[in-house]
């Protein structure tokens, strides 16, 4: 930790100027700086770069049945093996990229966005203040694959609707994060300031405040993506996430877990995916973290 | 210490008060009918009528909530609709399984987690610590349900160590019973070693850089002494704090691993209830297993006044 310190002042005068070469440069000495953030932004930038080239990457339909080449063994041909039904596990498995990917990205901006909404709301005006905490902590007392699950039996397996129940999970702990910082950053001399200056409280709660709490929040949102991508595969494999069809890495090993013994390559591959996703996203939040927010370094 | 524990006990209050009001809209502010989903799409209008009325689903809301509460506070927590048994009956019989699997993995977690943390944090920096941390954040990126039949596929089918699924009750025979419980609670541990491992890194870390660290050392104390009386001794209460918030995460890993293992415990009890929409016991399990949890944390808030003085202003 002392030697980072001590580097810290040359390195103000790379990134000073602003060029491709130092680009590239400053790239490489945050590389050598902090090697596992770096290692998960690779990871989930890999990732979605092969959601995106999905059709592109050697695949075939991934919904595309064919029984005569049913529990083929990964080879040369079939990369991945195949499954119960003669489907290509490889195409399954990249194909699935897009709908983790998807779930993550969206909860991680709806559940950060509203939880900013909220939590600014309630840190600045104590009369809502009591109110929404009871019903943040009455959320947080609910094991979160628990209560996703209670919630996708209601609202019925889709896409769409995983997004809104894991919005519902994933936002109380972001709130708690933005109300804390929001409480601190209120009795700020520049929020006296604002106000004396008559400065309407919308505009100093998202002009003043809001953005004092961005640090925290980017970090916070990388966790609820993590844990987004997770838990829809903890929904899938369950029975409780979008319908079979859907080529989700939880639907796919759903229906290989039956066939263990014969095939286990059709829970294998997409399993191997799913953790390397959520490493990724994981190491990338908590280098952020170090970087961003002094303050909770070395903290977990 | 009695005015502390009536405080913190009072302050739990309205979260279970909101944890019971959270379940009990779960099923009302649902979109659509919730008779209507709940019997299913093949129901007759009759059926669905039946069962709007065997939940009171046909009184005014606010008559409904007092049935509610009056019923969680009596302990009646409904019939199952399929089965028409009490619903808290149904919990009772799973708990077993679920409490024997829970204690497991917490043991097996502090056991692993500890040592490690520990180790990590003594060696700061070094390659052991950069590899305990990154197995710890790999801990936590692992789904429990892979992990488990990963651990299957290797300790079951190939060497047949373990059985690859089912349970034992520990009155038939108690050798089979930890065995059978062996790999489940190795697969849904890992998660909470992971979390453990780091915040018992963090913390030690925190301590060896106290001032009565530097004393104990220039006393001429032996490292081990150092390290577990007076680090990891002070570095217990945030270890503490993540143990009981650790609960949460074990609590949702043991729905997933009783299902990959076919343990017949409170999670299989609620993800059958969720496949046939048996809403009562899906309330029920809830609620139990959520009010568990904040039960969990407060004594976690208790022991820390417990054991540490300056707690209780």
């Amino acid at each position: 930790m002392a030697q980072r310190e001590e580097q810290a002042t040359p390195e103000i005068a790379k990134y000073s100027a602003l060029s491709l070469r130092s680009a590239t440069s400053r790239l490489w000495v945050l590389t050598k700086r902090n090697p596992t953030m770096m290692g998960g932004i690779a990871i989930v930038l890999v990732m979605a770069v092969l959601s995106i080239l999905a059709p592109l990457l050697n695949t075939i339909d991934p919904k595309e049945i064919d029984p005569r080449n049913r529990f083929l063994s990964p080879s040369m041909d079939t990369w991945f093996g195949s499954d119960n039904v003669g489907r290509d596990v490889y195409s399954r498995t990249i194909y699935g990229t897009r709908v983790s990917l998807i779930v993550g990205a969206a909860v991680a901006v709806i559940a950060t966005f509203s939880a900013a909404m909220i939590g600014v709301l309630s840190g600045y005006y104590r009369k809502v203040d009591a109110v929404l905490m009871r019903v943040m902590d009455g959320l947080m007392s609910i094991p979160s694959v628990l209560l996703a699950m209670a919630l996708m039996a209601l609202l019925g397996g889709s896409v769409q609707n995983v997004i809104i129940a894991l919005c519902v999970v994933e936002a109380p702990r972001a709130v708690r994060i933005v109300r804390a910082s929001v409480l601190s950053l209120r009795e700020q001399m520049f929020v006296d300031a604002a106000r004396a200056l008559g400065t309407s409280p919308i505009r100093i709660l998202y002009l003043h405040i809001l953005p004092n709490t961005l640090a925290p929040l980017i970090v916070q949102a990388t966790y609820i993506g993590a844990s987004a991508v997770l838990v829809e595969a903890y929904l899938s494999f369950l029975g409780a996430g979008p319908p079979p069809d859907v080529p989700s890495w939880g639907n796919i090993m759903a229906e290989g877990r039956n066939y263990i013994r014969r095939a286990v390559w059709v829970i294998f591959f997409p399993g191997v995916f799913l953790t390397l996703t959520v490493l990724g996203i994981n190491l990338a939040g908590d280098g952020l973290r170090d970087n961003l927010d002094p303050r909770l370094r070395r903290r977990m | 210490m009695t005015g502390y524990i009536v405080r913190r006990v009072l302050a739990t209050l309205p979260v279970l008060l909101v944890v019971a009001l959270v379940v009990f809209a779960l099923i009302r502010f649902a979109p659509g009918d919730p008779a209507a989903i709940i019997a299913g799409q093949e129901a007759t209008q009759e059926e669905v009528e039946g069962i709007r009325r065997q939940l009171g689903l046909d009184r005014p809301l606010p008559v409904q909530l007092g049935i509610w509460f009056r019923d969680i506070l009596r302990g009646d927590l409904g019939q199952s609709i399929l089965s028409k048994h009490e619903v808290s009956e149904l919990i009772v019989q799973r708990v077993v399984p679920t409490l024997s699997l829970a204690v497991l993995t917490e043991i097996f977690a502090l056991a692993v987690a500890i040592p490690i943390g520990v180790l990590a944090a003594w060696k700061a920096n070094s390659w052991i610590d950069r590899v305990v941390m990154v197995f710890a954040t790999l801990g936590f990126s692992i789904p429990v349900f892979w992990l488990g039949f990963i651990l299957i596929f290797f300790f079951a089918v190939k060497i047949p160590l373990f059985p690859a699924a089912g349970y034992v009750a520990p009155s038939e025979d108690f050798i089979s019973y930890l065995h059978r419980l062996a790999l489940p609670a190795l697969a849904t541990g890992v998660i909470i070693m992971a979390l453990i491992a780091r915040m018992t890194r963090a913390t030690v870390l925190e301590t060896l850089n106290e001032d009565y660290v530097r004393t104990a050392r220039s006393k001429g104390l032996s490292e081990k002494l150092v390290l577990i009386r007076h680090a990891l001794r002070n570095a217990a209460l945030p270890i503490i704090t993540v143990v009981g918030l650790g609960v949460a995460a074990l609590l949702s890993g043991l729905v997933v691993t009783e299902s990959v293992f076919g343990i017949p415990g409170l999670g299989r009890l609620l993800l059958n209830a969720i496949v046939s929409r048996d809403y009562p016991i899906i309330q029920g399990t809830i609620l139990i297993i959520s009010v568990v949890y904040v039960m969990i944390n407060l004594l976690v808030d208790i022991s820390y006044a417990f054991f540490d003085p300056r707690v209780r202003y």
